[in-house]
């Protein structure tokens, strides 16, 4: 079976599951929202100040929320041993790792696309013009985001504390794609709307630097 | 052992000479004075760490290639001492920042990417805390390990492009740095002390390390031993 073709197999169980219980992302959604609020209390959410803080506080919205999120995407196979089926197949390592990096962003993706308007609305920062160019954004931060977050969830599966550990292994290696991001957006989020290339050119670096040696770690990822 | 001692007292001596020679033998710099003595030991901190975390990014690599143990022992070993030279390298730094800047601390490229791979790798020292295993706390925190190293240069560059403010290099920057011959041969003497020091430290973690490992594999055998003479005990029973 191909890499690809396994990797579709996995990323159909995922949401399928996702499908099922409906836990992960209405939790994630609203545990973003919560951020957003408590930041309007931190910051006066005016015109001016949302165009200042509002990007960093989307970002961090986004990256705490996805540390909490990503933690199922392994420590829920451990429950019944299901990982020790899923290495049993005969496919690929990276297959199984690419399938949940796939559900992953589609789960963030999802998020983000509730979280953004409700932002926008909420922080008066008009989104209008900029949609296509934020989606881009976007999906280049988020994939770093849910490549790195998905090994890790892997990684801290097996500790002790795992919920803890999580977010404590993930948020500091993100500190360069979440100043990426946040440069980028912020140029979006401007008087006058521009695509900042260069931060955008680096989120890709980010993303082709972490999938690269996550393909290359992932045997070892997965041993048992 | 007696050469083991001699040794220590040896870098031990080396390293309060150096002490002597930044705070006395060093000319004074003519623009900040007493103050720019730290920077001997500063700069001897971030190579000593640097040194450590590039050998420690080595073993991690080799650890999952090799799966010798040796290769864990040295990969733990190196991330200590190296968050111990991030530690004095950050603190000399604040030290030195508060007069030389006017503020303790500043979101610079360098000391940015100091701090981060400092947070780091306590990380990767709690992340083996909290795993029991050894074989799979070993290749965990290789992983980990290696997405750290690979961080740093990624940090950095986000940080360059975005706020710099730690002064270019001086020493061996253009063509008007340079450093006073005495300054030159001061800061060799604080490098190859610190260096010192830090092997020997290495060598005694790595040590440690070892004899924990053979700890586990004789309460592991003590262990086995017993749950076998209990069972010929419980077979012994009528």
């Amino acid at each position: 079976m191909t890499t690809a073709r396994a990797a579709a197999i996995v990323l159909t169980k995922e949401l399928r599951m996702e499908f099922r219980a409906r836990e992960l992302l209405s939790t994630t959604v609203v545990f973003a929202l919560v951020i957003v609020v408590l930041f309007s209390f931190a910051f006066d959410p005016t015109a001016g100040e949302s165009r200042r803080y509002g990007p960093g506080l989307l970002w961090i919205a986004f990256l705490f929320a996805g540390s909490l999120m990503l933690n199922p995407s392994f420590a829920r196979e451990q429950a019944n041993q299901t990982l020790d089926a899923l290495r049993m197949a005969p496919v690929s390592p990276f297959a199984i790792l690419l399938g949940k990096m796939l559900a992953n962003f589609i789960f963030m993706a999802v998020s983000e696309a509730i979280l953004v308007p409700v932002f926008a609305v909420l922080y008066n920062i008009s989104i209008g013009g900029i949609v296509g160019r934020l989606a881009l954004v976007l999906a280049l931060g988020t994939v770093g985001l849910v490549v790195a977050g998905t090994v890790f969830s892997a990684i801290a599966a097996h500790a002790r504390m795992r919920e803890l550990l999580l977010p404590l292994l993930l948020l500091p290696i993100l500190a360069p794609l979440l100043i990426a991001a946040v440069e980028a957006t912020a140029s979006l989020f401007a008087e006058q709307p521009a695509l900042d290339r260069a931060w955008l050119a680096f989120l890709a670096g980010f993303d082709i630097v972490f999938l690269t040696a996550s393909w290359l770690l992932c045997d070892f990822l997965l041993e048992e | 052992m007696k050469g083991r001692s001699a040794i220590t007292a040896a870098v031990a001596a080396l390293i309060f000479f150096a002490g002597y020679a930044a705070l006395f033998i060093a000319p004074d710099e003519s623009t900040m004075h007493e103050i720019q003595r730290v920077f001997y030991f500063h700069l001897a901190s971030w190579m000593a760490m640097f040194t450590a975390l590039s050998l420690a990014f080595v073993a991690n690599v080799a650890w999952l290639v090799t799966r010798k143990p040796h290769w864990d022992w040295l990969g733990v070993s190196c991330v200590e001492v190296g968050v111990v030279s991030c530690t004095a390298g950050l603190i000399t730094g604040v030290l030195w920042g508060r007069p030389a800047w006017g503020i303790w601390w500043t979101w610079d490229a360098r000391l940015t990417t100091a701090f981060i791979l400092w947070i780091l790798y306590i990380c990767y020292l709690l992340l083996r805390g909290l795993i029991e295993e050894p074989q799979r706390r070993a290749s965990l925190s290789a992983i980990f390990g290696v997405f750290a190293f690979l961080d740093a240069p990624l940090v950095y560059a986000s940080n360059r492009l975005w706020r710099t403010q730690h002064p270019a290099p001086v020493i061996f920057g253009g063509e008007n740095s340079g450093l006073d011959p005495t300054m030159g041969k001061v800061l060799v003497v604080c490098i190859v002390a610190v260096m010192a020091m830090m092997v020997l430290v290495l060598i005694d973690r790595y040590r440690l390390e070892r004899m924990r490992h053979d700890l586990d594999e004789l309460r592991l055998s003590v262990d086995a031993r017993g749950v076998a003479s209990n069972t010929v005990l419980t077979k012994g029973l009528p």
